[in-house]
């Protein structure tokens, strides 16, 4: 029976938490992804360097603020400077909209046309981006380190396997969580909301029935720069930031969102989980999972691991193909 | 200005500017430049076909440059006796279940109608085939890997001379082409570039982490040279007389000339490749090619077979990718994975193709040399910039020694601005594409 549970937590530990924090993250940066393209109907390359944008300000604010000594340990003070990080990247967004992507909007260009520009874009804020921070690893969270130690979870339950929640990814549910709600009621109870629905369903129609679309896509940048800052923070807080990495993100927000069904949000979060997992449980070593539950002289020699960590890259693009191929609209039927 | 002033008259600025790094930093830094330029000139080539002529959304451009360079260590190196003996034959048997595996998946869908069942079954037969590989190639790697692996560890190559690996790198992209292109080309344009982007990252990773194959991250350094060596140049006696004559030194003179080799080789290239691709555009062909691209379902109407044509245009420009990217390997002399990175191999080119202006040949050139030279010049031009800026801040200070450490990543955003700037007020780029009727 210990044997089971100690299979059990060890998958936990290894998988199902980090699993869940990782999901989160691809969540929250699919759902901008997915937003921008269900409104303004392009796939924005620009999304992964909006995310270091928004990071590197709260990274910024929170060593000033590590400076003059404030902190509000057991939290990391990131989360008091986030709203900053909130604030720029919207104002970067906004900024980027009205003087490159507007232009575009306003000749209705073909969406290849969109892409080619967020590429310049991407240029622009990764040379921004590095100019100001560098491109080496930073490290910016303080306060306390975990929820649970693994060693106080092996005193507490006598189980051989411990179980360690950092507090990173305790903030990075709950914060999703948070921000997950409010965004559906959101988009399903307010006037504006509706209006961005009815907008990314069918814009004529939303343009006959008096929706601004200057303000649909206003409020589609606000959310999807505010969403990609905390996305980006709170990845940076649970790993750690570096400008490279944050560009690699794209490929797995990418496919969390085309297979979720790009446009969809509920899609997005779906999808996001379902990368996260995927990679995990691909790269995941099985051995002394099956240690515990196999009689000994079965016993893998092997590692048991599908695919080794250095691809787990591959993997979110081999569901992501997989998906196109078998069922272009993603799960939930989104835009094809 | 009509184009038969105009164009010339660019590519004669820009010959001046190469002129100018010369004259003013020295001519070494100009050659190497150069050389890459024109390597440059040629990858964007390759795009140029894919994106100009048939609007083939590629962002995979960095995979089909690594798998050129690949060709230059598999066809140059000399092979590892030891190691072929170690695992050779365990990795040709699961070679050949990897070729299995791949019939019977093919034949059983064959036989199997649409529907669960088929894919469930088609999950099943792959997973299946997964492990029963593994079992043949996990002992085979690491027995190749093990063979003095501080030197070698893979298999090496054919030994064959490097000028080779440069049409063996063309055929191995194109053959990677080839099956990214079944995969993928049915998608949406958006849909392509995320799923090229993607593959490319794969290649990559593969590249890095199957160290039998090229070493991995270990890197493989020392290839054959195209060129004489600088240092045996040096030791020859009419070389000497040659660098007294311009009144060189004997070592930078030896430098310069096996830059100039180099440089004269892919010249060649380059012109071979505008030559043929100038041919094609304007051959019935390229007419057919941008009446594709420019409406589909016309050409489809008109019995134009759009896949097909598509499938072979991603191969070609693939292929002359790939032979980019196994001359950039030559001229580097090793082949490191590790630096293969989207921005400087897939969207870098992209910048070219787009301000050369898509659709022309000499644009993508053009664009090649151009986007390459601001690239490396824009590193000194900004390090002169922050020198100056912050000539007034005490040089203790840490904002000063910051700037002038950050400088060189301006070139990003130098970049990116003058692709906004393109985009928006010249879309069809500084030598745009010819309206032939």
């Amino acid at each position: 029976m210990t044997d089971f549970l100690d299979a059990i937590v060890l998958l936990t530990n290894y998988v199902l938490v980090p699993g869940v924090a990782y999901g989160s993250q691809l969540a929250l940066g699919a759902l901008g992804v997915t937003l921008i393209y269900g409104i303004l109907r392009f796939a924005n390359f620009a999304h992964g360097d909006m995310m270091a944008f928004g990071t590197m300000v709260v990274i910024l604010i929170t060593w000033w603020f590590q400076s003059i000594g404030f902190s509000i340990a057991p939290l990391p003070v990131a989360l008091v400077a986030l709203p900053i990080g909130i604030a720029a990247a919207i104002v970067m967004s906004l900024g980027t909209d009205r003087l490159v992507y507007r232009f575009y909007r306003r000749r209705r260009s073909p969406s290849v046309i969109y892409i080619l520009t967020s590429i310049g874009v991407m240029f622009v804020m990764n040379g921004i981006v590095r100019f100001i921070i560098g491109p080496d690893d930073q490290r910016f969270s303080d306060g306390a380190r975990f929820i649970i130690k693994a060693r106080e979870f092996k005193q507490a339950t006598g189980l051989h396997e411990g179980l360690a929640i950092k507090l990173s990814q305790g903030i990075t549910v709950l914060v999703t969580l948070i921000v997950v709600v409010a965004l559906f009621r959101f988009l399903h109870k307010s006037r504006t909301g509706k209006a961005m629905r009815a907008y990314s369903d069918n814009e004529d129609l939303a343009l006959l029935s008096g929706v601004s679309p200057e303000r649909v896509v206003f409020v589609a940048w606000v959310i999807a720069a505010a969403l990609a800052a905390i996305a980006g923070t709170l990845y940076g807080l649970d790993k750690s930031f570096k400008p490279f990495t944050y560009f690699q993100l794209l490929l797995p927000i990418f496919a969390s969102a085309i297979v979720g069904g790009i446009g969809n949000p509920l899609g997005a979060v779906v999808g996001g989980f379902i990368i996260a997992f995927s990679e995990m449980t691909i790269t995941y070593a099985y051995k002394k999972f099956l240690r515990y539950l196999l009689p000994d002289s079965w016993a893998p020699d092997s590692l048991v691991q599908f695919l080794t960590t250095d691809y787990k890259f591959a993997i979110s693009f081999i569901i992501l193909v997989v998906v196109l191929l078998v069922r272009p609209t993603g799960i939930f039927r989104g835009r094809t | 200005m009509s184009p038969m002033i105009r164009n010339p008259l660019l590519f004669a600025v820009m010959a001046a500017m190469l002129a100018a790094v010369g004259f003013g930093q020295s001519w070494q830094v100009a050659l190497t430049i150069l050389n890459l330029c024109l390597i440059s000139a040629v990858m964007a080539l390759g795009l140029n076909m894919q994106w100009g002529y048939a609007g083939l959304f590629n962002v995979g451009v960095m995979g089909f440059a690594a798998v050129g360079g690949l060709a230059t260590v598999l066809v140059t190196k000399a092979p590892v006796v030891d190691a072929w003996a170690a695992g050779g034959w365990r990795l040709g048997i699961s070679f050949v279940l990897l070729l299995a595996t791949a019939a019977v998946v093919v034949v059983v869908r064959r036989w199997l109608g649409p529907g669960p069942i088929r894919s469930l079954v088609t999950a099943a037969l792959v997973i299946a085939g997964y492990f029963l590989i593994r079992v043949f190639f996990d002992p085979a790697t690491e027995a190749i890997e093990a063979v003095n692996s501080a030197k070698t560890g893979y298999l090496g190559g054919l030994g064959l001379p490097v000028l080779l690996s440069w049409i063996v790198g063309g055929v191995l992209a194109a053959g990677v082409a080839w099956f990214i292109g079944k995969v993928a080309l049915g998608l949406r344009s958006d849909y392509f570039a995320i799923a090229t982007l993607g593959i490319s990252e794969i290649v990559i990773a593969i590249l890095k982490n199957e160290d039998w194959l090229a070493r991995g991250v270990k890197n493989v350094t020392g290839l054959k040279r195209p060129v004489p060596y600088e240092i045996n140049l040096q030791a020859d006696a009419w070389f000497a007389d040659f660098a007294a004559w311009f009144g060189a030194s004997v070592i930078e003179a030896s430098s310069i000339f096996v830059k100039l080799c180099y440089a004269a080789l892919f010249l060649a290239v380059l012109l071979i490749v505008v030559a043929l691709s100038e041919r094609a555009l304007k051959s019935p062909w390229g007419r057919m090619m941008r009446a594709i691209r420019d409406n589909e379902d016309a050409a489809e109407a008109m019995g134009k077979d759009v896949k097909r044509r598509h499938l072979q245009i991603f191969i070609i420009g693939s292929a002359v990718i790939g032979i980019a990217g196994a001359m950039l390997v030559t001229l580097d002399g090793q082949f490191t994975p590790g630096t293969y990175q989207p921005l400087r191999f897939t969207f870098l080119i992209w910048i070219m193709v787009i301000i050369g202006g898509s659709g022309n040949n000499w644009g993508s050139v053009l664009g090649g040399f151009l986007v390459w030279f601001v690239w490396i010049e824009a590193e000194p031009a900004g390090l002169w910039l922050m020198d100056v800026i912050t000539s007034g801040f005490d040089d203790a200070s840490p904002l000063r020694a910051h700037l002038l450490n950050a400088a060189p990543h301006m070139r990003l955003v130098i970049m990116g601005v003058i692709l906004l700037l393109v985009m928006r007020f010249s879309p069809r780029g500084l030598i745009p594409e010819v309206m032939r009727r």
